[in-house]
């Protein structure tokens, strides 16, 4: 970006981030922004870093183990107010709430991350292949994957998880597994329905008037079209994996306080001091839930919003209209040409 | 696969998919509960009774035939709305369902009204004045009321409301008085308190449903905001409203005769989908104010480790959910001709 202000002499340079680079590419939604829309992504972003530097440096940031109820000087005072020593209060088990709460981003992390990519990889290839090659296998899966869907997405995790501990044990990859059950019809769905309208689409059916093989079409043509709305969809889910495995945790059937810091966990232990008018115990796992949905959430609305053209076209109307290029063909075809030229 | 379709041959066809819809979920109930170790009888209550009195159990709900008759003999009992009686406390699932599913249907439908009242308002006028002041604002109240779990917001609300300013009851369906001397005719407090003509009654119990409602349907107006708006923003960008444009309709009927009505089309569909995030949310809901519906009872069965409750109110609301998604899908195919197939 600097280089076309101070560099005179080196046109390429200034062309190719534009064109191609990875970084560029990655960057390019965030050129694109304007106005509100740019707020809201580059704070969802901003506040997406400060949530995973916490996950990674719980260890330095947070003052406490999360686990740790007593010190050098002897046990924490059970339900203290915030005060110096413990800026955010402790629980009735005498532990911090600062660190607990740092804590909890570490654990959000691991179990959101590892969520998203099972679901990923289960959902997408199932969602493309029966899109596309449709017949009995479809018909199977559309009846597997939508009798998961129709539960109830808690109500899945929260069985799932029931009888993982029954058989398997508590821990991060058993809440994984729980919240996975529930995100891969989500992934399957998404991806199985603009795989079918894509499959209708006039690429489509020049590829394979051209004797392109169902593969081809698959890997080449369908892929790169259909997996344009799952970045979007990753983010909005990461940002639901949060709150299922809250949901868990305030069930009692998330991960177990010895093993991790869990929010959600810690706000069924809120339930009873919140008769009592302790707040903080409440306030500050809870926030820390609603920032990390809120700022996933905000990066995936704000990717949406610049990557789906049907929204893109309208922004550009006027512009549009004054070329008259529009009347003629897909809109977004040509306005993303424009996009990626200024 | 004929593709232009008669709405009853939509009914018929969406009818008869919803058997074999219905049959796949209950076997992933089914294999789902038997996947653990043992049978329900052992593992809810071994260690806490003699061997025999556990095989004579055991013999008694039929947990010692084979897995296949076992489960051909689940399918036939749903089939015949038999659900079992709970291991813990001897109740059956159907009185369960009676006894506390009113306050479960209560809750939704109270939370269902605040999401629509919120939602669809504000998710107009976010798409309409898109990329505006007001659209960033009702953005960012949707997406926090999104972001914010229930039992975060119930629980704030419970101390900002019930504790700090004492103006609405914390937790339970109604007081201890008005709850105690309540009659039965429906099972459902509110309805049976009006057919007493209990007026105070009727105001103590609603008091009690403001905090648990708004809570929960605050969460599903951000799903219905994020909703409406893209909608509206997408209906706006159509070709049907550059026509109506141009045809030189004034721009106010434009937005709301051609917008926001083929806006509102999706959002009948995924009003169905929130049925499930409605049960979902009322789980949640219903363990942070203590409201004595049936997500609070599953959670009771899911810590006495009682399979049958368990499993029995699982399947009811999975067969909910379906007959939900059944209506909503037949009303969306009399709405959108597109729908059917």
């Amino acid at each position: 970006m600097a280089a076309t202000t101070t560099v005179p002499e080196t046109p390429p340079v200034v062309e190719r981030p534009y064109r191609g680079g990875r970084l560029a590419r990655i960057l390019s939604p965030f050129r694109q922004a304007k106005g509100v829309q740019r707020f809201m992504l580059l704070t969802g972003t901003a506040l997406s870093f400060v949530f995973v530097f916490c996950a990674i440096f719980a260890p330095l940031i947070a003052p406490f183990e999360f686990d740790q109820y007593q010190d050098a000087a002897g046990r924490f005072p059970q339900q203290a107010a915030p005060s110096s020593a413990h800026h955010w209060g402790t629980t009735v088990n005498s532990f911090d709430v600062l660190s607990r709460t740092i804590w909890g981003a570490r654990t959000a992390l691991e179990v959101m991350i590892l969520a998203v990519i099972f679901a990923l990889f289960i959902g997408v290839p199932l969602g493309l292949i029966s899109g596309y090659v449709g017949g009995w296998l479809d018909r199977i899966l559309v009846l597997v994957m939508d009798a998961l869907f129709a539960f109830p997405y808690l109500l899945l995790a929260i069985v799932a998880s029931f009888l993982l501990k029954e058989t398997i044990g508590n821990g991060i990859i058993v809440a994984a597994i729980a919240i996975t059950v529930v995100y891969v019809p989500q992934y399957f769905r998404v991806v199985r329905a603009s795989t079918l309208s894509a499959r209708e689409s006039t690429y489509i059916e020049a590829a394979r008037a051209m004797g392109a093989k169902p593969r081809t079409i698959i890997h080449k043509y369908l892929f790169a079209n259909v997996v344009q709305s799952v970045p979007v969809i990753g983010t909005l889910n990461a940002a639901d994996a949060i709150l299922t495995l809250a949901g868990l945790g305030f069930l009692g059937l998330g991960i177990q306080p010895t093993e991790a810091a869990e929010w959600g966990y810690d706000l069924q232990r809120a339930i009873a001091d919140a008769g009592a008018g302790i707040w903080w115990t409440a306030l500050y796992p809870g926030l820390a839930i609603v920032l990390a949905v809120t700022s996933l959430t905000l990066v995936g609305e704000g990717l949406n919003d610049i990557l789906n053209p049907t929204l893109r076209r309208r922004r550009n109307r006027a512009p549009d209209i004054m070329s008259g290029s529009s009347a003629v063909g897909p809109a977004s075809a040509g306005t993303v040409e424009e996009d990626a030229g200024e | 696969m004929s593709r232009a379709g008669s709405l009853r041959g939509y009914i018929l066809v969406r009818l008869a998919l919803m058997v074999p819809m219905v049959w796949v979920l209950l076997t992933v109930v089914f294999l789902m509960m038997r996947v653990a170790p043992g049978d329900p009888i052992s593992a809810t209550l071994g260690g806490k009774l003699p061997p025999e009195e556990l095989a004579r159990r055991q013999h008694e709900l039929g947990f010692d035939k084979p897995i296949l008759t076992q489960y051909v003999e689940y399918l036939w009992d749903v089939v015949r709305f038999k659900f079992g009686t709970t291991i813990t406390d001897g109740r059956t699932i159907q009185s369960i369902i009676i006894e506390n599913g009113g306050a479960t249907l209560t809750l939704t439908l109270a939370a269902l009204l605040v999401a629509i009242c919120v939602g669809l308002p504000l998710g107009l006028i976010a798409g309409r004045y898109r990329e505006t002041i007001p659209d960033a604002f009702i953005r960012v109240f949707g997406i926090l009321s999104y972001a914010a779990p229930v039992f975060f917001v119930g629980l704030m609300a419970q101390l900002l409301f019930a504790k700090n300013l004492d103006w609405l009851p914390a937790s339970k369906q109604a007081s201890a008085t008005v709850q105690a001397l309540a009659p039965v005719h429906t099972h459902i407090l509110i309805p049976d308190l009006l057919i007493e003509g209990n007026w105070s009654g009727v105001g103590d119990a609603l008091k009690h449903l403001i905090l648990p409602a708004v809570t929960l349907g605050l969460l599903v107006a951000g799903v219905f905001i994020r909703l409406v708006r893209v909608n509206v923003g997408q209906a706006l960008g159509g070709d049907y409203v550059e026509a109506a444009r141009a045809r030189g309709i004034p721009e106010r009927r434009v937005v709301s005769f051609h917008a926001f009505r083929n806006a509102l089309v999706p959002v009948v569909t995924v009003m169905g989908l929130q049925a499930a995030l409605l049960l979902g949310g009322a789980v949640l809901t219903e363990q942070t104010f203590s409201w004595p519906g049936l997500g609070s009872q599953l959670l009771t069965y899911l810590n006495n480790r009682d399979y049958i409750g368990v499993q029995g109110l699982i399947t009811f609301f999975a067969l909910v959910v379906v007959v939900v998604s059944l209506i909503i899908d037949i009303v969306n195919a009399m709405i959108d001709p597109r729908v059917r197939y």
